[in-house]
């Protein structure tokens, strides 16, 4: 992601990256970043939790105002949970990182996913 | 303390007997635009790189693919399903898309004015292309045109 924001940047387009792994975006360095420390997958809040949502949001828009100052990283203040156990658990090598095996056929969601794109393309006369 | 993702990926490849992922090292501070006008009358574009795609569509395949996926911004979240590689990361965004992609809450900011405009389409793509030249050569090209046919003002980018 810090690859295409600094390559958006560099034509013009203002960027702001909002990110939960906090190591991989300091290491690509793009021009503004909110961190939310959460674990991956809820960079944009915490699910069917409306007003924590839209105040990540409305934190991440007050950031993208502010910052001046390039490659900065703004930390927002809000915690997962009370305990910080979910953090040793995603960041252990053995934990539940799960690497699906790397093919080249759509990978759906549902069954019923991969029949409507079928029905869809077909529609859509694919050339 | 934060987690360390690239440590324990890079462990977990090794275990896997999977190639060493590259990560990207940014060499330079970054280019910098300002805003030119306040987010209230700004047009926002969004990238989600969590392989949001709407019912429909084609889903992501998981050996490098660098395609895109035009979201429109009226899309329920129900439509929006999701493949990629990390799936055990995606357990909660396939029940609430809004925890990674938040569609519901940036028409929110819409409507209270915290935004000008959401564009009409929001994008998605699949993280984790071991290539960056085709990062660089065909996602990246295809990106810019996209967000350049918005006619956005600004992007807010959410990697998964």
């Amino acid at each position: 992601m810090s690859l295409i924001a600094r390559f958006l940047e560099a034509q013009g387009i203002p960027t702001l990256c909002l990110a939960s792994a906090f190591d991989i975006i300091e290491a690509g360095n793009p021009p503004r970043v909110v961190f939310l420390d959460y674990p991956l997958g809820h960079a944009a809040g915490k699910p069917f939790d409306h007003e924590n949502q839209r105040l990540v949001l409305r934190d991440a828009l007050d950031a993208f105002e502010a910052i001046g100052e390039p490659g900065s990283i703004v930390r927002l203040r809000y915690r997962w949970s009370d305990s910080d156990n979910w953090k040793s658990q995603i960041g252990n090598p053995s934990g539940n990182d799960v690497r699906a095996p790397r093919g080249t056929e759509p990978v759906y969601q549902t069954e019923a996913d991969r029949k409507a794109a079928e029905r869809s393309s077909g529609a859509h006369s694919p050339t | 303390m934060t987690v360390m993702y690239i440590a324990s990926i890079t462990e977990r490849y090794k275990s896997l007997g999977y190639a060493p992922y590259r990560w990207f090292y940014a060499e330079g501070p970054p280019a910098f635009q300002p805003l030119r006008k306040p987010l209230s009358e700004s047009r926002l574009g969004v990238l989600s790189t969590s392989g949001a795609y709407v019912v429909g569509q084609v889903a992501y395949y998981y050996k490098d693919d660098t395609s895109i996926r035009a979201i429109p911004n009226d899309t329920p979240t129900g439509q929006i399903h999701f493949s990629h590689i990390t799936e055990n990361y995606l357990e909660n965004p396939r029940k609430d898309p809004n925890c990674i992609i938040p569609i519901d809450t940036l028409r929110a900011a819409e409507a209270d004015g915290a935004i000008g405009e959401l564009a009409p389409q929001l994008f998605s793509c699949m993280g984790g292309v071991y290539s960056q030249r085709r990062v660089h050569e065909e996602m990246i090209p295809a990106l810019y045109e996209g967000f350049r046919s918005q006619a956005v003002d600004v992007a807010l980018l959410v990697p998964m």
